[in-house]
């Protein structure tokens, strides 16, 4: 039996082998677009932030009161969207995870279609509803319910509010996944026990969601860092966060090497937050809870 | 089928002896502040439930008493699911009522219902440890901490888990995890313990060992019991009495020699072991006796008191047939050709295509001294008439 099976797995490793190697040529194509495309410019970005060897732009962002205020705000929002997101993201989720398959059809119409509107067109729309002028300050005064328009505009809100509608399909999809996963017998089993639909939330469908509140947080949290186009028309200039801040360094002022900067601070953050919440999550799958 | 039905009773016999003892102080330290009896009578009355045009349930009535352990046997699809999700409260009926100790609660969602169920793929959770399952229906109960220590402690010991407290489901066997499910079910003193299919997923021998232990426990703590399965056999090793399914109706409910040697009707005799059914019309009719002329040409006599003209089926166990004596007029002979022997070690399975055409099946003990025949060859078999079953046939 032996003599057959050593030659027989030699053989098979040698054809795993081969397969490796054709793997690594198949996907050489994308590894060249990727690396020419992404990892060039890139790297381009990070040597000019440190032109000529000096620290000085580096330390013009750490040391601006301004410009830290902008990485704060940038943060408190993005953890603002994250928190707003998660909030309307798990019911929906949830709805979307427990209804019907024509309800969840509808739903799920209703999460994605968004992903497939340009966002510039739903930012200026939320600008008709939100504007001094808009619909909602022109029904309300309308109504009576208000006699001076409302500020829903060019502020913090603004941007909340424009933001976690485009980040949510983010939040709802990875909360989905997760739900799904949850045997519904466990639910069941829960009641059975006793617990009221509060400790069957607390105690059961969280901590068994919690991969998908991680997955999703993270997602919209580190999208929202690096949000561009919604802050930068909903905020009007008011609300300065890091990535229109770059912008207006490239594109207003011309100083390449600064924002290069900003954007390698920017970077180092998203890559360590992520970096933490992955060790977070593997300990959590692998230690005891 | 003696040897299988008086085993589990002598089994139970010596550990009732030695359980008394054990039993007692059990019994006060799981019991807690409540003192009264934590087994209750169920009652279900006219249920009826319908899923579009499907009628799940259809008018089941059904008492079981406290601390007996009936099981609802019936194929998959019967509505025997369906059921169990009544009693549990998972669905409401939409006719009849569910009587828990007296009290209506039919419309009283799970969590209020003091009732214990082993899953079939036991649903523990996964995110907790085995301390934390079976503390869990305490916790939603908001018993005091020492107390909910006392008990898991109590109820993991009984069900032979001491000592895996800390671990978690995941890293348990099969059956652990299933002592896991059972302790959970039973550590708050349930007023009743549902299983549904719960040894589905053990293999074989496992199986067997869990099934004696369970009704071990369920003897022990006196626990009123509903379990749910497909399989015969288990049915008939673990049950105080059985409710046959079918079609969303209870065809009959007994005790298991009853609902073996007495089906009331051709469903129950072929869903509940293995039978011959024979159709036939009753020509003669003397005290306690019928003669039967069945539809293949034979004639047959059966104890039983019937009218003449009357239609029956003629249900006859498999091991019921001896071979043939040397008498050729003895009556209840059957004549014909072995088409298909099965060894199945205890005993040997006979497929004998007889003179008439239809085949009849038999099996014959192993340690027969009788030369057995070999397919293709004639062989003759003979029967008493208290081995027939009379069934009325529709």
């Amino acid at each position: 039996m032996t003599s057959v099976a050593i030659p027989f797995t030699r053989r098979t490793a040698r054809l795993r082998r081969r397969d490796h190697l054709r793997m690594a040529l198949l996907a050489l194509p994308a590894l060249a677009i990727f690396v020419l495309f992404f990892g060039l410019p890139v790297l381009r970005l990070l040597f000019l932030s440190i032109a000529g060897g000096s620290l000085q732009w580096y330390a013009r962002a750490l040391k601006t009161p301004l410009y830290l205020d902008v990485f704060v705000l940038t943060f408190e929002i993005a953890a603002a969207v994250t928190v707003a997101a998660l909030l309307i993201g798990y019911p929906v989720a949830y709805f979307l995870a427990t209804t019907t398959r024509t309800w969840r059809a509808i739903g799920f119409l209703f999460v994605i279609l968004p992903l497939w509107t340009s966002i510039l067109v739903r930012t200026y729309a939320w600008m008709v509803l939100l504007g001094r002028n808009g619909v909602i300050n022109k029904t309300l005064i309308g109504a009576g319910v208000i006699d001076q328009p409302l500020p829903l505009l060019y502020n913090f809100s603004g941007v909340l509010v424009g933001m976690v509608h485009v980040l949510l399909p983010y939040m709802v999809l990875p909360l989905y996944n997760a739900m799904r996963r949850v045997d519904p017998s466990l639910v069941q089993a829960a009641q059975g026990l006793g617990a009221s639909p509060v400790m069957l939330l607390w105690r059961i469908y969280l901590p068994l969601t919690m991969n998908g509140i991680a997955a999703g947080s993270i997602l919209v949290f580190i999208l929202s860092l690096g949000f561009f186009i919604t802050p930068a028309l909903l905020g009007g200039g008011k609300v300065m966060m890091i990535a229109p801040l770059i912008q207006q360094q490239v594109g207003d002022l011309l100083d390449w090497n600064f924002a290069a900067a900003l954007s390698a601070l920017l970077l180092a953050t998203t890559v360590a937050i992520y970096g933490l919440t992955q060790i977070w999550i593997e300990r959590r799958q692998r230690g005891s809870p | 089928m003696t040897r299988l039905a008086a085993e589990p009773q002598r089994r139970s016999e010596r550990i009732h002896i030695h359980a008394t003892s054990e039993q007692r102080t059990l019994r006060s330290t799981l019991q807690g502040p409540r003192q009264q009896s934590a087994s209750a009578r169920l009652e279900l009355c006219e249920i009826g439930k319908s899923y579009g045009p499907v009628i799940a349930l259809d008018g089941v009535n059904l008492m079981v008493e406290p601390g007996e352990l009936l099981t609802i046997l019936g194929p998959s699809g019967s509505g025997k699911t369906t059921l169990l999700k009544v009693i549990a409260g998972f669905e409401i009926p939409e006719t009849g009522a569910v009587l828990l100790r007296g009290d209506d609660v039919t419309l009283i969602p799970p969590a209020g219902r003091d009732v214990g169920m082993v899953f079939q793929n036991y649903a523990l959770f996964p995110h907790m440890s085995v301390r934390g399952n079976v503390a869990f229906p305490l916790d939603m109960r908001r018993r005091p901490k020492p107390e909910i220590d006392a008990r898991v402690r109590d109820v993991l010991s009984l069900v032979d888990l001491a000592g895996y407290e800390d671990r978690l489901p995941r890293q348990l066997s099969g059956g652990q995890q299933q002592r896991v499910a059972l302790a959970r079910a039973i550590v708050f003193e349930p007023l009743l313990l549902l299983l549904d299919e719960p040894f589905g997923a053990l293999d074989r021998k496992l199986r067997d060992t869990m099934q004696l232990e369970v009704r071990r426990l369920q003897k022990r703590l006196a626990i009123t019991t509903i379990f749910i399965t497909h399989d015969q056999e288990e049915a008939l090793v673990l049950s105080d009495r059985i409710a046959i399914m079918n079609r969303g109706r209870l065809e009959q409910v007994g005790q298991p020699a009853e609902i073996y040697n007495h089906p009331r009707n051709a469903f129950v005799a072929d869903f509940v072991g293995e039978s011959n059914i024979l159709p036939g019309t009753v020509i003669d009719d003397r005290p306690g006796l019928v003669e039967i002329a069945l539809d293949n040409g034979l004639r047959l006599e059966a104890a039983g008191e019937l009218p003449r003209g009357a239609r029956v089926g003629a249900m006859i166990r498999p091991e019921r047939f001896v071979p043939a004596g040397n008498d050729p007029a003895s009556y209840n002979r059957f004549r014909g050709t072995v088409t298909e022997i099965v060894y199945v070690g205890v005993s040997q399975k006979y497929r004998l295509r007889l003179e008439s055409g239809p085949e009849i099946l038999l099996r014959l003990p192993a340690g027969m001294t009788v030369r057995f025949p070999g397919v293709n060859e004639p062989f003759a078999v003979e029967l008493a008439p208290q081995d027939v079953h009379l069934l009325h046939l529709d």
